[in-house]
């Protein structure tokens, strides 16, 4: 089980999250002229890298506040975890 | 090649069975082939055979970082049925299962394709008529589909909970009597003996650290055993989708998961086909030795370890649990994981690239083991003629940027978040 650090609560078990995905996409900005290339990249297209990977993750049975946790893919380590608004890098 | 049969069987009897031929060679790569497939899984090893075999295309090598039967065609519940919906997805794995029916004759080595049937289960009045479209359409593509009510599933699976008090009755289910199992690792052997007695070089513990790029059309690539040329390449590597594409500098519609399935002890025989749970994601069947293997969610977030985690095995028999009361009595053997190439509809891609020469095949998500045939045959084609062929023209890369997907669940994206 991973257990992960929730900015707002702490360490908690991994069963209270849900999870939410590659945290560095980014959506284009509303009311602009998106291209169907962005749009593509933006709901479909994904680097899935092995090893260190930003993503989101919801603490649906806690604070169910989203959050960014950087963790690798193949190791399960977690490094980093930070609220929503903040970087990671 | 030494064929296999009770003849030679008993012949080999005499001689304490020290003296059977290899099943294939283990040979130092050359410097240049026709075509190069990356990936010695069950496509992979599918592909070469159907190239060479198809369209007489035997200067073929298949280039495995691991070794044959090592990966995903080995760690699947070993499930083949063609019960689809769509147009694309039905007659590619119809045509499919006409391979399967035959496969153990034509690699001359038992495949164990076993048609016992599987059973979707329903468990509400609107699911009854989610299924009852589901087998007209497939009856329309000329596959077999049954929907069973409540009684005739009692008959057939009569050790699940059909009491008063369950969360979840069951309403009975759409049955496609031919679909079945076959045993994995023959799968793989069968098609790896017969590739490489028609010349394909298979390579084991050769790792592709690269690609060899020019103008926008491959020339080779760059392996842990040197660089090897190539006229054509064609990706089969499941899992490691996303970091083969990385070095080539492309973004693929793929996001890698790790999917667990799990065995019990052996018991006695006990359930005749494969059932499938419709109020959760759990599924069941039992192997000729007598084990229940069992199998359901992804754990749900990005991962390339082979391996996941408790969670998710207690979530997915939890299910089991509440379908199988019986199951609460069973050991369980082991659990293990494979790392799964999540396409964003669902369903796979098997196609040519912006590169010339490059080939794709994935996307296999969760069912990659059922269209091993299939894949490999259409994938060859599409290598050997150099455009898709009529069965793979809808697993097309582009349909996601054209809006042409073929989300078999009607579910949308990423249909495993949330």
């Amino acid at each position: 089980m991973l257990y992960i650090k929730c900015p707002y609560c702490g360490l908690r078990a991994q069963k209270e999250f849900s999870y939410g995905g590659d945290a560095t996409v980014k959506r284009p900005n509303i009311n602009e002229e998106v291209s169907s290339k962005d749009w593509d990249n933006f709901v479909y297209m994904r680097k899935s890298p092995r090893g260190k990977h930003i993503e989101l993750w919801q603490h649906i049975a806690g604070c169910r506040q989203w959050i960014k946790v950087q963790r690798d893919t193949a190791t399960h380590e977690i490094f980093q975890t930070a609220k929503v608004t903040e970087e990671i890098r | 090649m030494q064929k296999y049969s009770v003849f030679s069987l008993i012949k080999n009897a005499f001689s304490n069975h020290q003296n059977w031929e290899v099943a294939w060679k283990d040979p130092t790569p050359k410097s240049e082939y026709d075509v190069v497939i990356i990936g010695g899984g069950g496509h992979g090893l599918a592909t070469a055979y159907y190239l060479a075999k198809e369209h007489n295309i035997r200067n073929v090598a298949i280039i495995e970082k691991g070794w044959i039967g090592g990966g995903n065609v080995g760690r699947n519940t070993t499930i083949i049925r063609s019960n689809f919906m769509y147009d694309a997805n039905a007659r590619f794995n119809e045509f499919g299962m006409d391979l399967w029916r035959n496969l153990s004759q034509e690699l001359n080595f038992n495949v164990m394709f076993s048609p016992r049937g599987i059973i979707n289960l329903a468990h509400s009045d609107a699911q009854m008529n989610a299924y009852a479209r589901r087998g007209n359409s497939m009856r329309l593509n000329g596959i077999d589909a049954k929907l069973l009510d409540r009684d005739e599933v009692k008959k057939l699976i009569p050790m699940a909970d059909f009491s008063d008090e369950v969360r979840f009755p069951i309403f009975g289910g759409l049955m496609q009597p031919s679909a079945g199992t076959a045993r994995h690792d023959a799968v793989a052997w069968g098609y790896a003996r017969q590739a490489d007695d028609m010349g394909v070089d298979i390579i084991q513990h050769c790792e592709v650290t690269g690609f060899d790029v020019v103008n926008g059309k491959i020339k080779g690539i760059r392996t842990s055993r040197g660089d090897i040329k190539a006229k054509k390449v064609g990706l089969c590597v499941a899992g490691s989708t996303n970091i083969l594409a990385e070095k080539l500098n492309m973004t693929l519609p793929i996001e890698t998961h790790v999917l667990q399935a799990c065995v019990s002890e052996p018991v006695k025989p006990l359930l005749d086909g494969v059932v499938t749970f419709g109020a959760g994601h759990f599924y069941i069947s039992q192997s000729d030795k007598g084990e229940m293997v069992m199998g359901g969610d992804l754990d749900g977030y990005n991962s390339y370890a082979q391996r996941g985690n408790l969670p998710t095995i207690q979530h997915v028999l939890t299910g089991g649990l509440a379908l199988f009361p019986f199951l609460s009595r069973l050991k369980m053997l082991r659990t293990w994981g494979g790392i799964m190439d999540m396409s964003m509809d669902g369903s796979p891609i098997i196609d040519k690239t912006h590169i010339e020469g490059l080939y794709l095949n994935c996307g296999w998500c969760y069912g990659g083991f059922k269209s091993t045939p299939v894949s490999g045959w259409t994938f060859a084609h599409t290598i050997a003629q150099d455009q898709v062929h009529e069965l793979n023209s809808d697993l097309r890369l582009n349909r996601f940027s054209t809006g042409h997907l073929l989300d078999e669940k009607g579910l949308g994206t990423k249909t495993w978040i949330g």
